[in-house]
This record gives C-alpha cells, structure tokens and sequence, in this order.
C-alpha cells in the first residue's frame, strides 16, 4: 500500500482526571486504503470508539490526543489543522454514523432539513437546491417516498429508517471516508442485513472508504477485508480477513471467536475468556491481556510485546507470534490452566 | 430431551396480551397494541424453550405475562397443573417461589440501595425458606455457585461490571429455588467474552438443578446454543415451532428464513445469499389482516389469500416425510409453522381460491436460508 488514504500513527489519546490517567487509546496505528473497509473489533473499553472519535478530533476535555500522534489523511496530519480547516474535513472528506439512531438526529427539525443543512455548510448551496439534494440522497439510501419522507420529523420514523438518514446525511458530501461507529448494533438482525447492504452498494456506487467499528465478529466476517482487533488501547491484531479468521494470531482473538454461539455449531460447552476488561487507567504491566490469557508465561509480565509480523499483512501482539508457532505448540512451563 | 409421554410444566393457551394506548393531543383516541395475540405452547420439564424475534414481536411481553407481572387479556396459563390466572394474593405469591425471572439489564433490575446479599436474601425471607444466620450462609453459597465470592454479600450493586451484576440476578432468581426460569435476554447486555462465561453458568445450573428455561432473545446464536425447541415469534403470534436441530436446519416459515438468512456468520469463505426483507415490521397496533408476515413475505406463491386467511400454526414435518419419526419434543409436536402457502397445508387449495388465491401452496426453501447449519 504506497499510499493509503488515512494513516494512523502512535495514536495516543488519554483522559487526565485526579483517578489518574486513563490511556484508552495508547499507540495504536493503522491504515486505509481508498475504496476499502477496514474493520475496527474489540469488547467494551478497548479503545475502539475514542480511536475513531480521535480521527475526527472530536475528543473533548479532559481527554486529550498526545503530541507525537499522527492521523494522515489525503497528504495532511489532520491533528495539525486548525479549527476552520478540521470543520472542512468533518463531513465532507470524513464522516461519521454513530450506534444510536435515535440520539444523534435533532428531533426538533424535521429530516429533510438536517440533510439539508449538510449541503448548506459545506456546499453553499441554496435552500432549495439543498432540499432537493436531501430528496435525492433519502431516495439512494432507499427510503420509499422521499419527498414526503424528508418532512417527517425522527420520531416519525423506524430505527432502521434513522440509519438510513444518518447514513444518506453522511454521503451527501460524497466523503473519502465513513467511519461507522457500532452502525447496526442497535438494530434488528433483518435490518441490520438492510443496512450492511446499503453500506456495500454505496462502497461500490461512490468507491467510499469505510471504517467500521463494531464487536460483531460476524459483521466484520461479512463486510471487511482487513481487520484490526483491540484490546486494553492497544491493536493486538491485524490481518487480512481471511487469514485472521483461518489462523488467528492473538490469544485474545483466538478467545473471542472461541467464545462466540454461531448458528450451525452444536450446543457444546463454549471456551471462555476468563475474567474481565481491566479499567485503563491500570492496564497491567507487560502484555495487557495476560490476566486473561491461558498460555502467559513470566515473560508476559516482564517485557511489554511488539505488533510482530506473521505473515503479509498479518501481526499480532504476542511473544509467541515471535516464536514462530501456534499458541497451541507453547512450551509446556507456559501453558497456564484457566 | 425430554420423554415423549413427559407431561408439560407449563400449559399456554391462546393468551391474549393487549394494551390500549392513548393517543392524540389529550388521549381521547385509543388504540389497541396486540403485544401477544393468540399464543399456545407447553414447556415440559428440563427443557429450554427459546423465544426469539425481533424488537416488538411480543416476547417480552409473553415473558412478562406468564409470571403475571403482566395481566393478559384473555387464555389460560397452567403450570404443573395449577391455574395461574386464578390465582390471587397469597396463591399466587406462594407460586412465584417456582416462576423466576432474570432480566435483560444488569444495571437497572437491581436496587442500587440494596447490597446484593440483601436483594439474594429478600426471597428467602418473603417466602420464609431461611432466617437469621441460616439465611445469611444460603446467601453466601448461591454466591459461591453463580462464581462470586461469598464475601461480595456486603457490596452494592455498583461495585460490580455487567457480568458479574448478571450473576447476582441469578443468584437472586435461584434463591427462591425456582422450577422454571424466564430468562429475558440475559446475555445480550453482555460482551462476548462476558457472555460466554454467564451462558456456560446458565447450562450447569440448569443441568445440576434440572431447572426448565424460557430463554428469550433477539440473537439467534445464542438460542440455538441454548435451546431445545425454538418458538419464533412475529407481530404477537408464533409462527413457527420446532427443535433446535430442525428448525435451523429447515426452517419453513418464509420469515424465519429470513431471519436466519440475517444472521452474520463469523466466516469470511462462506459466501451465502441473504433474503433481505423489504421494509419494516408493522405496527402491532394495527397489524396487517390475514397472515401478519405478508406484506413483507419473499414466498413465490404468495398472493391474495395471504391477506384474507389467518394461517393455522400447523404441522409441516420434513418433505415427503410423516408428522411421527423424527424430532423428540416430547408433545407429538414435531415442525410446527403458519403459512398456508408451504405444503402440506390444512387450508384446501378450493379455500384459498375462495380468498382470492391464484398460487398453489409448494414446499419453498430457498437456498440462502439452507446450509446455515452445517451438517457436521
């Protein structure tokens, strides 16, 4: 990949608070390329979300992005933009659906005028003409009767039909890059197809770039090529999306597909992780899954692991990735019982 | 599994759950929410029953309604023989001891003013099983058998993460040593890793204990993991009932093939086709007349008698195949699904040409709702 659309360096973003530092996203670096769909998985407070909030700046006090990170994007470190060049990117270069359909529309104006408003701030363009561009898009992301539709207020209308606004008011700009935050989560399983479906047809309309951030690993399975795993602020993983799921190369990966009920296995006794999630502001020493993990020997503890490379494309954050064997092969004194 | 001869613990028939909803600016308008609408089933003892449907289908309601912590309109509930409706004050008090629940939301169905030895301990004392010190040590071992520490008695709900508050909830449903427990989504709150361990518990006390679940949930993993038979619920009504086994491997409602279809498989080779449904579910204030699937339905035959019958939940076995033979589901039930355009059928083609129909009802099983469970 010579030339990536976004570029993600030694992302560090904290939150200062007299608890002590919670480093939710610490170092974490990873690229797009253009027209591709990066998925972005991981549980509860593994960092998933302030990352790509991080990429639109959108962190507020007392969290804070950390000098020496770096966010590439079409040949400019968006985090050395100022107020006025970032509000340029929002929404016309970059933008973002969020997981809750029904808190991130205003329900006081109808939907029509909210997609309108897109085209007004970023495209001068006229009342009318910008009304008519929120018929236009509420029509691609397939809502029947548009024009009537784009007078209704949100409460008017389904869960799956917010998506959809939320989904049409990001494109209305025709972005380089959607970052979908969890965007089926809150969703029905039939609507959630009608909407991964959306996503596909509008990818392959308008070659748009998707990041999407989901735990489902299914969801991942089904929309991305490359997939970046999470855990404790940090990438422990990533991989095309074939090899991650055909030989995982992180214990914690290996666990959470290990874990999962999937239609069509038998009603054997599921694997688990043990314990939970650590808070981030005391991530444990070393490798920060350890706790957690069936094969941590004292090294684990010792020495904090790099991303080692596996194979093409494919790295995962394990001292036994370096030992060029599975973690089923580990040596005998450092398998642990769970 | 359950013997064939094995008699229901639990008897639904026809239960009908509706609400009347205000509507307009000083609610002089009304209108009728069928939330459950017309629903039968048995639960036989030792087994999970899993409900599954999508957001406003019911099941909740369904779950609500058979413990009576939601009165239903009309039909009859019988557990082990006793009728639940005409039950009053103590009766029915004393029969909550055997009907449990455990909630979706670790966070809000527990008192946070309450330390969570206090909430396990409530039930001990309300239906008097165990006082004073006797009490106290009960607490400390239900703890220790849903994987908390004893000493956790002292703490408050908030000292916990959303697993281990869900394993307080059971803790608190077992105390009363219920026989059945509705289990109203109890893992869907949950990260994977976290879910893994709370349904892995579910499993061994159900087996140590012989307890019988109704497991209600959106996710169909997670019911068929669970699950003996499998109950899908749409706009109030089941629409299909059958094992586990048989109704993942053909299901014959065109909505259940949907819904299956839906599901996204953790498997990047596996290239499947998917029935995207068109639209949304209907309102069950005003749900569609005839069969409440048909205007979203994909089945070829579907037509004008779709929206005038009311299709019976009827048998429909494996094609070619006799209703006896297989399935074990302990009630002669064996494949049960209403859609009178799925052969066979009890509704005559000479009715359905009555209503208007033009199609001859088939056996339809398209392929993207096939092959969703391998036969391994």
């Amino acid at each position: 990949m010579t030339d990536p659309l976004l570029r993600v360096e030694h992302l560090r973003t904290y939150f200062h608070s007299p608890a002590g530092i919670a480093r939710a996203v610490d170092d974490v670096s990873f690229s797009i390329g253009r027209g591709e769909t990066v998925g972005v998985v991981g549980e509860s407070g593994c960092g998933k979300s302030v990352t790509a909030l991080s990429l639109l700046r959108l962190i507020q006090a007392p969290g804070r992005i950390e000098a020496g990170s770096h966010i590439w994007f079409e040949g400019r470190d968006l985090l050395t933009l100022g107020a006025e060049d970032i509000r340029q990117v929002r929404g016309n270069r970059i933008a973002m659906i969020f997981q809750e359909p029904m808190t991130a529309l205003n329900p006081v104006f109808t939907v029509g005028d909210q997609i309108a408003e897109v085209a007004r701030v970023h495209d001068g363009a006229s009342r009318k003409a910008a009304w008519e561009r929120a018929v236009e898009m509420l029509a691609l992301v397939g809502i029947p009767s548009p024009r009537e539709r784009a007078s209704n207020y949100p409460h008017q209308m389904s869960g799956g039909m917010r998506q959809r606004v939320l989904i049409a008011m990001a494109l209305v700009m025709n972005p380089a890059l959607l970052i979908a935050d969890e965007p089926t989560t809150a969703l029905d399983v039939t609507i959630q197809a009608q909407i991964l479906e959306l996503l596909a047809k509008v990818q392959q309309a308008f070659g748009t770039a998707i990041l999407l951030i989901t735990h489902d690993l299914g969801v991942v399975a089904e929309t991305a090529s490359r997939v970046v795993v999470m855990y404790g602020g940090q990438v422990v993983e990533e991989a095309p999306v074939r090899t991650l799921f055909a030989d995982p190369g992180h214990p914690y990966t290996k666990g959470l597909m290990q874990a999962m009920p999937r239609v069509g296995m038998n009603r054997e006794r599921l694997t688990t992780i043990p314990g939970s999630v650590p808070p981030p502001t005391a991530w444990p020493t070393g490798c920060r899954f350890r706790d957690r993990c069936g094969f941590a020997w004292p090294r684990c503890e010792a020495e904090a692991p790099a991303l080692v490379p596996i194979s093409a494309g494919h790295a995962a954050r394990c001292h036994l990735a370096e030992v060029d064997r599975p973690p089923e092969a580990a040596p005998a004194n450092a398998a642990r019982s769970t | 599994m359950t013997a064939p001869d094995a008699r229901a613990l639990l008897e639904v028939r026809d239960l009908r759950t509706h609400f009347v909803q205000s509507q307009g600016l000083f609610g002089r308008r009304t209108a009728v929410v069928r939330a459950v609408d017309g629903v039968s089933f048995d639960v036989f003892p030792g087994e999970t029953l899993g409900i599954v449907g999508e957001s406003g289908c019911g099941k909740t309601t369904l779950g609500r309604t058979i413990l009576r912590l939601v009165e239903p309109t009309s039909g009859s509930i019988r557990f082990d023989g006793t009728d639940l409706l005409a039950l009053k004050g103590s009766g029915l008090r004393a029969m909550r001891r055997h009907l449990q629940i455990i909630f979706q939301d670790p966070f809000s169905s527990l008192n946070p003013r309450l330390t969570i030895g206090a909430t396990i301990k409530e039930g001990l004392t309300v239906h008097r099983l165990a006082e004073g010190s006797a009490a106290d040590t009960r607490v400390r071992q239900l703890l220790d058998e849903v994987g908390l520490r004893p000493e956790y008695a002292s703490r408050y709900p908030h000292e916990f993460s959303g697993g281990q508050r869900q394993r307080v909830g059971i803790a608190r449903a077992l105390a009363v040593e219920p026989r059945l427990i509705v289990c109203d989504e109890p893992v869907s709150a949950l990260d994977v890793s976290v879910q893994a361990q709370v349904i892995n518990l579910l499993q061994d006390l159900q087996r140590d204990r012989g307890l019988t679940y109704i497991f209600i949930a959106h996710d169909l993993s997670v019911v068929e993991h669970m699950a003996t038979r499998v109950a899908v619920m749409y706009l109030g009504r089941i629409v299909e009932l059958a094992t586990g086994d048989d109704l993942y491997r053909e299901p014959v409602m065109p909505y259940t093939q949907a819904l299956l279809s839906a599901v996204p498989v953790p498997d990047p080779t596996r290239a499947r086709g998917r029935i995207v449904l068109r639209g949304d579910v209907p309102s069950p204030a005003d749900p569609p007349s005839g069969c409440v699937f048909h205007p979203r339905c994909h089945h070829p035959s579907r037509d004008a008698a779709c929206e005038r019958l009311v299709p019976p939940l009827e048998e429909k076995g494996r094609d070619g195949e006799t209703a006896v033979g297989h399935g074990d589901t302990g009630a002669g039930i064996v494949h049960l699904a209403a859609c009178i355009k799925q052969s066979p059928t009890s509704v005559s083609a000479a009715a359905q040409q009555a209503a208007g129909g033009t199609h001859a009802a088939i056996r339809y099983l398209p392929t993207a709702a096939l092959g969703i469970r391998s036969e391994s």
